[in-house]
């Protein structure tokens, strides 16, 4: 039923979001493009040159882009790891016939709603401290030397508190998942004889993949932009043991006032994201035709 | 075909999954506990749990402290708004795309959803310029914009799966009765339109509310959203635990509320349709 008529009208009523998303796209990304290849600190104005790639140069020769380069993997890792194992086994938990199955779901998916100041700061105090925190309270009547988490292990205190916030959002996705999957199914292979383990290995989890796959990619392309929860906590230190990319072209620019050298941290943090981004837009597109 | 299941194994499996649920969900608990508490108790050792001198002091000073009303507005202003305005643009785009689709929908639809894909990081350090530039900064306006347009591609995206899931069949069948373009918008369209709208709406309050990049780079004072507010706790002056508790509480709880009414549109909005 598409005319030339209701086409024209389409693509009018296409044209304000399509506008706006171009421009927000080209405009800061040709613009940190620009500066990544100047010489360009605010605390010098006017003194701005064409450098090359030589912020590059830079930025990839600091120590400091190793460092964060390994903590941005350590923590998108870790966060995947802990959210995938237990949002599988929560959501397996959540599947069973249980009593106040309703308030139980809403028990786990809350800390999704809390906004990542309040969380990192609520654990930062009220748990990891190590004098006034929950955390070294039992360690200490458990006999042990309470823990100062954000100073000897930053980056998995970090990681802690992210995964926390992530686990919600798993264990849902999951537990959406199996939830379509064929009740009779697994029944016959109750039937055939197939235990928990293998039911779950050639049953659930191969119903499960597309899920799983889903969630890896979404949480890298957040998780690869951490912010709050270091700020908040740590910023970034002690030294570099907790900063990752997001992080490090933050203080580059907003600290350090080093445009041109934030410019270029950011741009090889958009070719990072791009590599995910990359197979998230595939799977979703294939899911599109289905 | 529901199976049976002993009623031994259906209490363990309680068990286990109350213990767990408690165990994740402890920290907001703890938060909402020790706001209720006196500076003294929240560092109590061993940590008092119920059996304490219950007081809401730390409500009215959290609020004397610094103007904890006026972030808490502008937190109001910049998620309703952001939300509102990116509806506003995103419902006749989501609706052309899903009522008269060209080959390049498709591709359309990709393209934004790339978009949401570029790190904020990559366009911090324009974004910043132009809005000193501008006088932007720490602003409610500038605020709005950015948050508008970085949750536009998932308002687009949500609201086209919700629509197209709206037969194209029953607009002809009015059409065919007579009915004009005015009624028929009125009549058959909006009803249908309406839960998919409320949705994305609510999913999108909820996830500018608790946006904390931009929030914390742009704003620092009279704009600042609770975001940036909480994020001044992070310096301590003296024993804070109950005020910090309090105010946390009172920023996450209409979120949380929200939240439990659209754990199902979550996963939609969040996965662009991709698990249902």
């Amino acid at each position: 039923m598409a005319t030339t008529h209701t086409r024209s009208a389409a693509r009018l009523m296409m044209a304000p979001s399509v506008i706006l998303l171009f421009a927000w796209m080209i405009v800061p990304l040709g613009m940190t493009i620009y500066f990544s290849f100047l010489r360009y600190n605010l605390l010098m104005p006017g003194m701005e040159e064409f450098t090359g790639f030589l912020n590059y140069s830079f930025f990839l020769s600091d120590p400091a882009f190793f460092d964060a380069l390994t903590n941005t993997l350590l923590l998108v890792g870790g966060v995947l790891a802990i959210t995938i194992i237990g949002g599988i086994a929560f959501a397996l938990l959540l599947d069973q016939p249980i009593f106040g199955q309703g308030i139980v779901r809403i028990l786990v998916i809350a800390p999704f709603f809390v906004m990542p100041t309040v969380s990192a700061l609520v654990w930062k105090n009220m748990f990891m401290n190590p004098v006034n925190g929950l955390l070294a309270w039992i360690a200490r009547s458990l006999g042990f030397q309470p823990v100062d988490f954000l100073a000897t292990i930053p980056l998995l205190s970090v990681i802690i508190i992210v995964a926390w916030q992530w686990l919600p959002f798993a264990t849902l996705i999951m537990l959406t998942a199996l939830q379509s999957l064929d009740e009779e199914q697994k029944e016959a292979a109750e039937m055939d004889g197939a235990g928990f383990v293998s039911r779950f290995i050639y049953i659930v989890l191969p119903h499960m993949a597309r899920a799983i796959t889903v969630v890896i990619l979404i949480e890298t392309i957040f998780l690869l932009s951490v912010f709050a929860e270091i700020l908040v906590t740590t910023n970034g230190g002690p030294g570099t043991q907790s900063t990752n990319l997001t992080y490090l072209v933050y203080a580059q620019a907003l600290l350090q006032f080093d445009i041109g050298g934030a410019s270029a941290g950011g741009i090889v943090a958009v070719i990072l994201a791009n590599i995910v981004a990359i197979f998230l837009v595939r799977l979703i597109g294939k899911n599109l035709e289905a | 075909m529901a199976r049976k299941v002993s009623t031994k194994r259906k209490l363990v499996m309680t068990a286990i999954a109350w213990t767990l649920g408690l165990l994740i969900f402890f920290p907001i608990l703890w938060t909402v506990l020790t706001s209720f508490k006196s500076e003294g108790d929240a560092i109590a050792s061993p940590p008092v749990f119920l059996f304490f001198h219950w007081t809401t002091e730390n409500y009215t000073e959290v609020q004397s402290r610094s103007d904890y009303a006026l972030h808490f507005w502008n937190s109001v202003i910049m998620s309703v708004g952001s939300t509102l305005l990116g509806l506003l643009i995103a419902i006749p785009s989501a609706w052309a795309m899903a009522f008269s689709p060209t080959r390049r929908t498709k591709d359309v639809l990709m393209w934004m959803l790339s978009t949401k894909m570029m790190p904020p990081v990559g366009a911090l350090i324009p974004v910043y310029l132009i809005f000193r530039d501008m006088g932007l900064l720490d602003s409610r306006i500038g605020l709005v914009i950015v948050l508008t347009l970085i949750n536009l591609p998932i308002i687009v995206w949500m609201l086209y799966t919700y629509f197209k899931e709206i037969p194209g069949e029953i607009l002809e069948a009015a059409r065919m009765d007579g009915a004009s373009l005015a009624k028929e918008i009125v009549y058959v369209l909006t009803p249908m339109a309406v839960p998919g709208i409320a949705s994305t709406l609510l999913l999108n309050i909820i996830l500018a509310w608790n946006e904390a990049f931009w929030t914390l780079n742009l704003t620092t004072s009279k704009a600042a959203p609770l975001t940036t507010f909480i994020a001044s706790y992070s310096s301590p002056e003296g024993l804070f635990y109950a005020k910090l508790s309090a105010a946390s509480t009172m920023a996450i709880a209409p979120i949380l509320i929200l939240g439990w009414f659209s754990q199902k549109q979550l996963v939609r909005g969040l996965t662009f349709g991709a698990v249902k």
